[in-house]
């Protein structure tokens, strides 16, 4: 084990950043999460104590740390007396630049009673006027990792929730090079009507526009835009919605057959959705970004293909196709050749697979299937085409992936009623989304880089 | 005729009514003399003119009244035929689990739409397909298109222009029955038949 873990080191060491092995290191050992120590406030500020309170729940959320939490008092803060050796290292980060330390960081820290504690980082955030200041501590090296700024709307404002979010989310980032999920919102279906929700669960809000009954949120990869079917005199009309003003415009070319499940490529010029006539259903794909050239990608006669979802390098799209009798999970070239089995299963023994999602990494794909005449969520690994079933209890149903893609949010009535419950596949810890029934066909966004509330 | 001798009766009461008011308003004049006699025999004879007037006027109304009602009654027996012909035009039919065929217990109500569709030739109607929960929220969206399809292609086989049939499916957004056993389940899985155009006055077929 150690030797494996210096080879990795020493390659690390040769390509890139040493921090960045040391990441490895963290990762190499089988079932233990980094600690985090929250250290208590000090000073004050407009709003500090919900910052905290939401960046530690990010963090909590992510499900990358073990969040350690202090009683409160300062008195195991501040440990200046007791470690004059560390200010050399301290004072050598803080000159390092703007990227690394700032010079208000506190002198040093009692490293090493936190890492008795079990913390491998311990995140300290204060205010000073306008700024907010996460300063993330790395325990075994003593030092100042990285001292993020951010200058928070007042917490009266629909934004700020999100701007704390992404603050949390550079903490993250920060202390394992990959950014958290805090900033991401779902949307969902109850009663008919679209809603956003913050990944922690705050901040539910309505975003159809009509009293028509909609169906089938996506979002767009910007995360700025999302479609949406909605139902109209007989027909199923696609939508497509600017997050930011509410406005929507109907795609070009619906209207006119029952147009349902959209899926935007990652590029977003391409819209590929589902349309029923009276040939059966089929995948046709439309230019969204001139809003035309409408073209069919299957021709099912005798079965349906519906529910597309395309790979995150916009190559291929995984889809429904009931052509072995039941529904099962497909894969075609985004131009609609090759196409071929994705999902296996047994002929006669597997029930119907449905609702598939592409992993935003790529490697996953995610589906409902029938299980005893109740839907359970599996995972297709894209390149050992293998299927792993990730849940037992209840019905759960219309999985999607965040941007981390280790994390899912998902419908399950494992409570007794059908609600949004989300699942971490690297610890298996799952909680509820929303404690509300009736929702369904939930959408997780990408990282959303800046505001995107809707108007009230 | 027994109205009007008991309207006659009537009469005569009510002229001797009258002229017991004019005793009690002149006592002081008891005895009769002719001009008091033919004025009673005049008031006499209005009165059964009155009475007369009276039923005839009755009479004419009783028998509008009964033209009326016939009237009435017929149109109600057209609307009640053209009310059945609806109810059968909208009779539903239901689907297996997961199934799209139709049921051959279904038959009898398509080919009584058949038969309706081909004497109401102005007739044209939207089939809806409908799914229970049980099945994936998109996916039925396909399936109630089957249905609705399986329908209208049982419809235009018999002998009807597919263009008077629309189709729609509603997947399982519009349950019949809100309950989570077969009992709901069964209700559904159908698909629905409305009126889209010429609809009214349905001739009930031959």
């Amino acid at each position: 084990m150690t030797p494996l873990l210096l080879a990795t080191l020493l390659v690390l060491q040769d390509t890139s950043a040493i921090d960045r092995g040391v990441r490895i290191g963290i990762i190499y050992r089988p079932g233990v999460r980094p600690g985090l120590v929250m250290l208590p406030r000090t000073g004050g500020g407009a709003g500090l104590d919900s910052v905290r309170a939401i960046i530690a729940r990010d963090l909590d959320y992510s499900d990358r740390f073990e969040v350690i939490t202090l009683p409160g008092g300062d008195s195991i803060r501040l440990a200046s007396s007791t470690a004059p050796s560390r200010s050399p290292t301290s004072r050598r980060s803080a000159s390092a630049g703007t990227s690394r330390g700032a010079p208000a960081s506190p002198q040093s820290l009692n490293y090493p009673l936190y890492g008795a504690l079990g913390a491998d980082f311990a995140l300290d955030i204060t205010r000073s006027g306008d700024t907010t200041l996460a300063a993330l501590h790395d325990i075994a090296a003593a030092d100042l990792r990285r001292s993020l700024r951010a200058t928070l709307p007042p917490p009266t404002s629909p934004d700020f929730r999100q701007a704390v979010h992404r603050l949390g989310d550079q903490v993250v980032q920060a202390a394992l090079g990959v950014p958290g999920i805090g900033a991401t919102r779902v949307l969902f279906v109850r009663e008919g009507k679209v809603y956003q929700i913050d990944h922690d669960g705050a901040d539910q809000k309505l975003v159809s526009s009509t009293d028509r009954q909609a169906m089938s949120p996506a979002w767009a990869a910007d995360g700025r835009h999302f479609a949406y079917m909605e139902f109209q005199a007989g027909k199923g009309w696609l939508y497509l919605q600017d997050m930011a003003t509410g406005k929507r415009i109907p795609v070009s070319t619906t209207g006119t057959a029952l147009d349902f499940t959209p899926a935007f490529s990652p590029d977003q010029q391409t819209m590929a959705f589902s349309r029923a006539t009276e040939e059966g259903t089929d995948l046709y794909t439309i230019n969204v970004k001139s809003n035309c050239c409408l073209r069919r990608l299957t021709v099912g006669r005798f079965s349906d293909n519906l529910s597309p979802t395309f790979s995150p390098d916009g190559q291929r799209i995984a889809f429904v196709s009931t052509r072995p009798g039941l529904p099962q999970i497909y894969v075609m070239a985004a131009d609609g050749t090759d196409q071929q089995l994705f999902a296996p299963f047994d002929y006669g023994v597997t029930g119907s697979s449905n609702a598939p999602e592409w992993s935003p990494d790529g490697q996953s794909v995610a589906f409902h299937r029938d299980v005893a005449g109740t839907l359970q969520v599996f995972v297709l690994d894209v390149r050992t085409r293998t299927v792993r079933q990730l849940t037992s209890v209840g019905r759960n149903e219309d999985p999607t992936w965040a941007p981390d893609s280790r994390h899912l949010a998902f419908v399950s009535d494992r409570s007794g009623y059908r609600q949004l419950w989300i699942i971490d596949l690297d610890t298996g810890r799952i909680r509820p989304l929303l404690q509300q029934s009736g929702a369904r066909l939930p959408a997780w966004s990408p990282r959303l880089s800046e505001a995107t509330s809707t108007t009230p | 005729m027994k109205s009007v001798s008991l309207l006659l009766m009537l009469g005569l009461s009510a002229a001797t009514v009258a002229s017991s008011c004019g005793k009690k308003a002149a006592p002081e004049n008891p005895t009769p003399n002719a001009d008091s006699a033919t004025a009673a025999e005049r008031a006499r004879q209005d009165s059964i003119a009155a009475a007369q007037a009276e039923a005839d006027r009755l009479a004419r109304e009783e028998a509008e009244r009964i033209a009326r009602q016939r009237e009435a009654d017929s149109l109600a027996a057209l609307s009640r035929s053209a009310e059945e012909v609806r109810n059968m035009l909208a009779t539903m039919i239901h689907f297996d689990y997961d199934r799209s065929n139709i049921r051959p217990d279904d038959m009898g109500a398509l080919d009584q739409k058949v038969a309706i569709l081909q004497a109401n030739p102005d007739l044209r109607i939207r089939v809806g397909g409908h799914c229970d929960e049980r099945g994936s929220d998109e996916y039925n969206l396909a399936l109630g298109n089957r249905r609705a399809q399986a329908a209208k292609q049982y419809l235009v086989s018999h002998g009807i222009d597919a263009s008077r049939i629309e189709t729609q499916s509603w997947g399982e957004e519009r349950p019949m029955g809100d309950g989570h056993d077969e009992s709901s389940w069964s209700q559904n899985r159908r698909a629905e038949f409305e009126v889209t155009s010429g609809g009214d006055n349905l001739r009930r077929p031959s």
